[in-house]
C-alpha cells in the first residue's frame, strides 16, 4: 500500500468523492449559518430523516430515489410549514411526526424491494465513495442556484433571521421567505445524504458554520469560513476513511465535531 | 393633521374579542402613551396599526391612507425581542434593515441608504458604535440602535411597543429624553405602549388605557373609574400634578 496521502487521489471515484465534498460545503456554508440563526436545526434533521420516505419510494418504483428524496424533503418542509400556521399542532409535534413517518416508510418500501439491507446502511450512513460525476453535476447545480439566490435575497434574509415581527411589519415577505428557506435546506439536505447520510446531515450543516461563528464577525465572513472549513473536513474524513478502511461519512462527522469541541474549548 | 383614525374597530380571535369597539383619535404631534394590563390587546392594537392584521369591524387610517400604504411614514419598535446576542450584525447593519421598504426586494442598500443610517445613528447619539455587534451593546444602548432604525425611513407616526424593557433606571431617564426631543424637535407623532404609569405620565401629551376597550378623553388624564374598570381591580390613581403612581392592591 502507497501511504503517500496524494495516493489517494489516483482512483476516480476519489477525485469525485472529493469534488463532490468540496461543492457541497460551500452549499452548506451557505445555508448552514440560516439554519443556524433562524433555529431550525429540528426541522432541518426532520426534513432530512422524511426523505427517506421518498428514497424508498424511488427505490422501490426502480427510478432515482435521490430525485424522490428531493421531492419528499420539499413536501416535508412546505408540509411542516403549513400544518404549524393553520391548525394547533405545534411546530416541533410536526416536525416529530413527518420525521418517524418518513423514516417508517423508507424502511417499508426498502424491505419490499430487493437488495435492501446494504442500500439502506448506505443511505443511513453516507457513501461518498458512490458519488458520480454526475452526482458532482448535480450538487453543482444546486449549489450555484443557492448561492445567486442568497446573493440576490441577502438583506432580506438577514432582516428574516434577525428580526421577523418586524420584517412583516416594513412588508417583509415573512411567509415566502421562510418556505424558500425550507425548500433551500431540502435540497441542501439531499445532496448531503449522498455523502454522510440521512442521520449525520444535520452535523455537516451546522458543525463548520457554528465553529466559524464563534472566530468571525459577519455573515460573509462565516460563510467564506465555513466553506473552507467544511472541504477541510471532508478531505481529512477521506483521507482517514481510505487509509484505515473506516466509513467516510463518520471519519468527515468526527474531524468536524473534534474541531468543534476544540474550538469552543479555546473560544471560552 | 389626524395622524391616527381608528373608527368602531372591533377585533376578534376566535369567537373572543381581543379588542372591543374602539375609537381613537390621535393628531399630528401628539406623544400618546398607551397603559394596560397584560394581555389587553396593546401589541394587537399597534399590529393593526401597522396593517400586519386587519381589523374584523371598523376602520383604522394612518394619516388619511390605509395602514399598509402608510408604512412609509411608520417607524415601528417592536417590543424587546429575544433576539439572539450573539447574532453577527452590526449596530449599523440593524439600522439599515429600517430601509427595507425604501430599498425593495433584490436590491442592495444603496449609498443613500448608508448616509441615511449614519445620520438616524447620530440622532441617537449611537454614531461611535456604529461598527460594534449588537450583542456587544447594553439594554439602553441596543435600544437607542432600534430606534435609529425606526427613524432611519423618516417616519411621521413613531409606534414603540414597551422600549423601556431592560434598561436600567439611568439609562431610562435618558431615553424618555429621545423620544421627547423627537417628538418636539422633529414633531415626530409619538404612541407608545408602555407599563410604566409614573414614567409615561411625566413625559406624554396624552394618555389612553386599554384592556379590550380603550378609555380616553384625548388628555394627558385618567379618571379613576377607567383605570380600574381598565385593571379588573382596585387601583391607587394619585392626582395628575402631582407624582403620579398606579398602584394594584393585593387581594
Amino acid at each position: 500500500m502507497d501511504w503517500s496521502i496524494i495516493s489517494f487521489l489516483e482512483y476516480d471515484f476519489m477525485r469525485a468523492a472529493l469534488a463532490a465534498g468540496i461543492a457541497a460545503s460551500t452549499l452548506c456554508a451557505v445555508v448552514g449559518i440560516y439554519v443556524i440563526l433562524n433555529r431550525i436545526v429540528f426541522i432541518s434533521d426532520g426534513i432530512a430523516h422524511a426523505a427517506f420516505g421518498g428514497i424508498g419510494l424511488g427505490y422501490f418504483l426502480g427510478s432515482d430515489p435521490l430525485t424522490f428524496g428531493v421531492a419528499s424533503a420539499l413536501v416535508t418542509a412546505l408540509g411542516i410549514g403549513i400544518i404549524t400556521s393553520r391548525s394547533k399542532v405545534s411546530e416541533d409535534t410536526a416536525i416529530g411526526v413527518f420525521l418517524s413517518t418518513g423514516m417508517a416508510l423508507g424502511v417499508i418500501l426498502m424491505s419490499l424491494s430487493r437488495g435492501y439491507a446494504k442500500d439502506l446502511f448506505s443511505y443511513l450512513f453516507g457513501n461518498i465513495l458512490a458519488v458520480t460525476w454526475f452526482d458532482v453535476g448535480t450538487i453543482l447545480v444546486l449549489t450555484t442556484a443557492v448561492l445567486v439566490l442568497v446573493i440576490l435575497l441577502y438583506k432580506e434574509f438577514l432582516l428574516l433571521s434577525f428580526d421577523p415581527v418586524y420584517g412583516e411589519a416594513v412588508g417583509l415577505p415573512v411567509r415566502s421567505l421562510r418556505l424558500l428557506l425550507l425548500s433551500m435546506v431540502a435540497f441542501s439536505v439531499v445532496v448531503l445524504i449522498k455523502i454522510v447520510g440521512i442521520i449525520m446531515v444535520i452535523a455537516l450543516l451546522t458543525i463548520p458554520c457554528a465553529i466559524c461563528r464563534q472566530h468571525f464577525r459577519g455573515l460573509p465572513g462565516i460563510m467564506v469560513g465555513s466553506a473552507v472549513l467544511g472541504t477541510v473536513f471532508v478531505t481529512i474524513g477521506l483521507i482517514i476513511s481510505y487509509f484505515f478502511d473506516i466509513p467516510s461519512g463518520a471519519t468527515i462527522i468526527i474531524t468536524a465535531s473534534a474541531t468543534f469541541f476544540v474550538s469552543t474549548f479555546i473560544s471560552r | 393633521m389626524t395622524a391616527i383614525s381608528i373608527k368602531d374597530m372591533w377585533l376578534f380571535r376566535g369567537d373572543h374579542p381581543v379588542l372591543e369597539d374602539i375609537n381613537l383619535e390621535v393628531a399630528e404631534g401628539d406623544f400618546m402613551g398607551l397603559i394596560g394590563p397584560n394581555g389587553g390587546g396593546k401589541t394587537t392594537l399597534l399590529k393593526a396599526l401597522l396593517g400586519m392584521i386587519k381589523p374584523d369591524k371598523g376602520s383604522v387610517e394612518i394619516f388619511d391612507l390605509n395602514p399598509v400604504a402608510a408604512r412609509k411614514f411608520i417607524g415601528y419598535v417592536p417590543q424587546k425581542n429575544t433576539f439572539d446576542q450573539s447574532f453577527p450584525v452590526t449596530a449599523r447593519d440593524v439600522v439599515l434593515m429600517g430601509r427595507y421598504s425604501r430599498a425593495g426586494l433584490f436590491k442592495r442598500y444603496g449609498q443613500k441608504d448608508k448616509e441615511e443610517a449614519e445620520k438616524a445613528l447620530r440622532s441617537v447619539g449611537m454614531e461611535v458604535y456604529a461598527g460594534r455587534e449588537i450583542g456587544s451593546l447594553s439594554g439602553g444602548e441596543q435600544q437607542r440602535v432600534f430606534v435609529a432604525r425606526s427613524l432611519v425611513s423618516n417616519p411621521k407616526l413613531l409606534l414603540l411597543d414597551e422600549p423601556a424593557t431592560g434598561i436600567d433606571a439611568a439609562q431610562q431617564t435618558e431615553f424618555y429624553n429621545l423620544l421627547s426631543r423627537l417628538n418636539k424637535s422633529r414633531g415626530i407623532t409619538i404612541v407608545m405602549v408602555s407599563h410604566d404609569l409614573t414614567a409615561v405620565s411625566k413625559y406624554v401629551s396624552k394618555l389612553a388605557c386599554l384592556n379590550q376597550r380603550l378609555y380616553y378623553h384625548g388628555t394627558a388624564e385618567l379618571t379613576k373609574e377607567d383605570v380600574e374598570k381598565a385593571y379588573g381591580c382596585p387601583v391607587d390613581v394619585i392626582a395628575h400634578g402631582t407624582p403620579h403612581r398606579v398602584l394594584r392592591e393585593h387581594d
